[in-house]
């Protein structure tokens, strides 16, 4: 989140698209019905009306997959009714930036597209450059390569006729939602969007969000109380760990996994150091060598020096463009190249999609180490339905698993609060949490290592580590310690001390921090501040709902991002009326402001609000994502369409995919699997169900796998509510029962009914008679970005069943 | 003082922790239960439910979805029919308790012969009380009495997270059921508060009682 779930309650309209924020969030969903309660128009944009339509003023279904036209029409419907906030634009946005000559967007393609490589040159889409290399910027906007010329050129083929007939949404639910949140283009208005699985599971999950920032920018509402983009993290703490550096392109704190061709930190700090030419950008990426250095201080303590680089060259290093996020990895697995390995709080068996892949990949495993509350689907894989399990190599080692409330630590919710959790009760039996595994694992690897020897020891040799995991002392190194005696303005700190906050950390081995972001956390002052429970606030604090004493928040605890940008150039607030900061003349009152400076208005000292882009200005047109500088529709991988109104580019060309004989895809409009299919979970089910199908009362009111369908199609396939379904993609085959409802209805598409059915993915043969994965008919097609698989949309057909053995 | 519930449907988001936490506090197990093409589950109140969220989706003529909210659970009515029915035949099988207006169904209703225990559920007009088939007892919603009388509020209000259930005195949840029922009224035209004279339980529901339930009001 840009915002935090409480500042929900300052929007004047809310914009839930890609999220079933009831049903996932129930408890913070009381925010949005705040907002309501406050006057706010609440909007469900959604394939499927859900326990969060309920609620909202409207619900308009959306054909899965076609949030961008979507939005792309209400970047069109702004540009042309000039709705846009024209002070925040023209003061804060790359608008009037040119772009390079080489930039080109032809029928769908941008310039720089290698069929063969299905790969974009981004250096065709670069920005002009002045003389000195910085950006040339014309607020003229004569020039027609202007960023505002080319995002009105390019959106103004989304029209509400061609936004109509690609997405299924008649014109006037469409204007019903442009109108509603349009209307916080207003300085003392604001619009929110709230999002989740429902954008990022698309081959253009990452445009998805592009576009709703280019509308947030154009409406003003980045920055700002009851604005933002939302995304709604949960308890599997996606938020922390993608801090972290969970995924594996990141390094703790943001920072690219080094490749090969940077070999030394040198060559790393300069591939990933932005460098601008403007004095009023703050570019708070240039303080990156920093962060980097004392990351790897905390990794290797003293062993880390100026002179080795910081033991830089211990971290393993990918080649260019290699994948291996984790469809990679099973594709891997699938094609024999990896013998074992452990898989810790991921039921691949059932989450993954195209699981039927995912079964046969892990069957050429020799070992697997599984650490778990209960016997899962991936657990037990070799004794699946239909399987004879002597025929099944794979030796498997069941860990016990912790409960959450059998362990301590912090979790950081949607909002980027880090809180503390105390352990409630002593784990069961022999059982441990994942650190209480790994930490003693790695000391007896260290142990071999020092006994036997073996090729390239140091990477662990010379960590520096702990003998026994103490939730606590983490938390310190990841806010980290000075390592050398050092004076910070008036006050001395000596080797060993904790850090005061980023600000403070330096690219000498002086310093150490496990994660930039979360330094100031954990002080020598006020110690360990995700433990903070204290309500106290000013009154204009108290008027937005900001509670800075109320655990800890990053970075150095600013509850709103982008703050700067929610007043004009002297400081003062859009909003007087939900002002975040305010420049009292001396200093910013209200929200941590993002940096110290004083407002734009001071030519010297001022900066500019986006301090985490290079040249300070938000950013309308982007190179850095692999599909495009613009947003741009295209169909799911697998599409009912054979051609829509955009483009002769039917999906997108750089989608990734795997090509094994089980990646199985149906053909553009297959009339053999003529129906959208989109996955979710349900409120009752945590995630794939692993753990909450094994709590009976939970089982009680969400017992199997349904499938929900318009009464329209049930007509249509003879079906009645309650039979017994069998329901088949290009990749496998799953029974389900039929939920007839006026919730899901067919869509009219490029002239044509669509049918749209929909599958709650928390059901799994471990749990007797429930049902199995649903994720054996989604497709293996990914976002080019972060390739996450397009679990939200692929193509099915479906029929009465006449027995059901996987469901009784 | 009498105690009462507000149910605020137009807040109600069906999440079923007040379903659930019913369960956990009076120690219910589970139903062996089935998908029938609904998300209400157990698709009735039984001895091992308490209190249930029915769900009731219609399409208008206008093509607008309409999803309703009812968490179902005894009114705790100001004068209980079933204790008047229940006391002709086995006096003090049904109680009210005069301090929390809680009214109870005790160990003495297992001795109601099956017929006078038939006619003590179908005297109720929100269908509420269910017979045990094994202990013989009514079961029904005993309003946490055991909570309530330890000055707590019951479980499914503690639970509740949107603000839909509210529990306190009589007389200060009559007026805010009145502030709520003006604030639904803006978005609601036809909002109104269910029975609320007669009942402890008092539903606020966004329009007609039959989009709810069958037996959601009485009046």
């Amino acid at each position: 989140m840009t915002n935090h779930w409480i500042d929900i309650k300052n929007s004047d309209a809310v914009l839930i698209i890609g999220s079933n924020a009831a049903e996932h969030h129930p408890v913070a969903f009381k925010w949005v019905m705040r907002a309501k309660e406050n006057g706010a128009v609440l909007m469900h944009v959604d394939p499927k009306f859900s326990r969060t339509s309920a609620r909202c003023d409207f619900h308009v279904p959306l054909r899965s997959g076609t949030d961008i036209p979507f939005l792309g029409g209400m970047i069109n419907y702004i540009l042309e009714k000039e709705l846009f906030f024209k002070e925040y634009v023209f003061n804060y946005t790359n608008f009037a930036f040119v772009v390079g000559k080489d930039y080109e967007f032809n029928d769908g393609l941008f310039s720089g597209y290698d069929p063969k490589t299905r790969k974009y040159d981004q250096s065709k889409w670069a920005f002009e450059k002045g003389p000195d290399g910085g950006p040339v910027i014309d607020e003229t906007l004569k020039n027609e390569r202007c960023v505002f010329n080319l995002m009105k050129k390019h959106y103004s083929r989304y029209t509400l006729k061609t936004v109509s007939d690609v997405t299924g949404v008649s014109a006037e639910n469409l204007l019903r939602v442009y109108d509603a949140f349009c209307a916080t283009g207003k300085p003392d208005k604001a619009g929110t969007i709230m999002y989740a699985l429902g954008w990022t599971q698309h081959t253009v999950g990452v445009q998805n969000i592009r576009a709703s920032s280019l509308i947030q920018l154009l409406l003003g509402n980045i920055g700002i109380a009851g604005g933002g983009i939302n995304a709604l993290r949960g308890e599997p703490n996606v938020q922390g760990s993608t801090d972290h550096g969970l995924l594996y392109s990141s390094l703790p704190g943001y920072h690219n996994l080094p490749v090969s061709t940077w070999q030394t930190l040198a060559d790393y700090n300069k591939a990933n150091t932005p460098v601008t030419t403007l004095k009023n950008s703050a570019n708070w990426w240039s303080n990156r060598p920093k962060y980097v250095a004392s990351l790897l201080k905390g990794w290797y303590g003293d062993a880390a020096t100026p002179e080795n680089d910081f033991c830089y060259e211990y971290l393993p290093k990918l080649e260019p463009g290699e994948d291996c996020s984790y469809m990679y990895v099973m594709d891997k697995m699938y094609h024999g190249k990896i013998k074992g390995g452990f898989i810790f709080g991921v039921n691949p068996m059932n989450s993954f999609s195209n699981t039927n892949k995912m079964r046969a990949a892990l069957d050429k495993l020799d070992w697997l180490v599984c650490s778990e509350l209960h016997n899962s689907e991936t657990t037990d894989n070799w004794q699946r339905p239909g399987v004879d399990p002597k025929t099944k190599k794979t030796e498997v080692f069941l860990l016990p698993s912790a409960h959450r409330i059998e362990k301590a630590g912090t979790i950081s919710n949607s909002g980027r609060w880090l809180q503390w959790f105390d352990k409630a009760v002593e784990p069961g039996g022999q059982a441990r949490n994942f650190a209480d595994i790994f930490v003693p694992l790695i000391n007896k690897i260290r142990d071999l290592y020092r006994k036997e020897g073996g090729t390239l020891p140091d990477p662990l040799l010379k960590m520096h580590w702990t003998e026994k995991f103490e939730p606590e002392e983490w938390t310190r190194r990841i806010n980290g310690f000075f390592w050398a005696d050092t004076k910070v303005g008036d006050k001395e700190y000596k080797r060993g001390q904790l850090v005061p906050a980023f600000a403070q950390l330096k690219d000498d081995g002086s310093t150490s921090s496990l994660n930039w972001v979360y330094a100031g956390s954990f002080t020598e002052e006020a110690g360990n501040k995700s433990k903070k429970r204290d309500a106290s606030q000013t009154p204009m604090q108290a008027n937005i709902g900001l509670f800075p004493n109320w655990s800890w928040c990053w970075p150095v605890n600013r509850r709103v991002l982008y703050n700067r940008a929610s007043v004009d150039l002297n400081g003062k607030p859009f909003n007087p009326k939900r002002a975040v900061i305010e420049w009292d003349g001396s200093k910013w009152i209200g929200d941590v402001p993002d940096g110290p400076w004083p407002p734009m208005a001071d030519k010297e000292m001022g900066k500019l609000p986006f301090i985490m882009t290079k040249d300070g200005y938000a950013q309308f047109y982007g190179t850095g994502r692999l599909d495009g500088p613009f947003p741009e529709h295209y169909e799911p991988a697998e599409t009912p369409l054979d051609s829509h109104p955009f483009s002769k580019q039917l999906s997108s060309p750089v989608y990734k995919f795997h090509t094994s004989d089980m990646d199985q895809m149906a053909k553009a409009a297959d009339p053999n699997y003529p129906y959208v299919l989109t996955t979710y979970s349900l409120t009752e089910h945590w995630c794939g169900g692993g753990e909450t199908r094994n709590v009976p009362n939970l089982l009680e009111t969400e017992p199997q796998l349904y499938i929900e369908m318009s009464h329209e199609l049930a007509k249509e396939k003879g079906i009645n509510n309650g039979d017994g379904v069998i329901v088949e993609s290009a990749r496998g085959r799953v029974e389900a029962i039929a939920m007839v409802t006026v919730r899901i209805r067919p869509f009219t598409v490029m002239g044509k009914t669509v049918h749209l059915v929909g599958m709650p993915f928390a059901y799994g043969w471990t749990t007797p008679k429930c049902g199995d994965s649903t994720n054996r008919l989604t497709v293996g097609a990914y976002d080019p970005n972060t390739t996450i698989p397009e679990s939200k949309a692929c193509l099915v057909n479906l029929r009465k069943a006449d027995k059901l053995t996987e469901i009784a | 003082m009498p105690k009462a519930f507000l149910v605020d449907t137009t807040r109600c988001t069906a999440c079923r922790g007040c379903q659930l936490a019913c369960k956990e506090w009076h120690d219910l197990p589970a139903n062996a239960t089935k998908q029938r093409g609904s998300h209400q589950n157990p698709p009735d109140l039984n001895p091992n439910n308490l209190k249930i969220v029915r769900f009731n989706e219609r399409m208008t003529k206008e093509g607008v979805v309409v999803w309703n909210f009812f968490p179902d659970q005894c009114r705790h009515c100001v004068t209980p029919v079933c204790v008047d029915v229940a006391d002709m035949a086995v006096p003090g099988a049904m109680i009210k308790d005069k301090k929390t207006g809680a009214v109870l169904a005790t160990e003495k209703s297992a001795k109601l012969s099956p017929g006078d225990a038939k006619a003590v559920a179908e005297a109720c007009p929100y269908n509420i009380p269910r017979i045990d088939p094994k202990t013989k007892r009514i079961t029904k919603c005993d309003m946490c009495f055991d909570r309530v009388s330890a000055g707590m509020q019951p479980i499914c209000v503690k639970t509740c997270p949107t603000g839909t259930m509210v529990f306190g005195e009589r007389e200060e949840i009559l007026a805010v059921a009145q502030k709520r029922l003006a604030v639904a009224k803006e978005r609601f035209p036809k909002a109104h508060l269910v029975d609320m004279e007669d009942v402890s339980v008092i539903y606020l529901l966004a329009e007609e009682k039959e989009h709810y339930y069958e037996y959601a009001g009485f009046m």
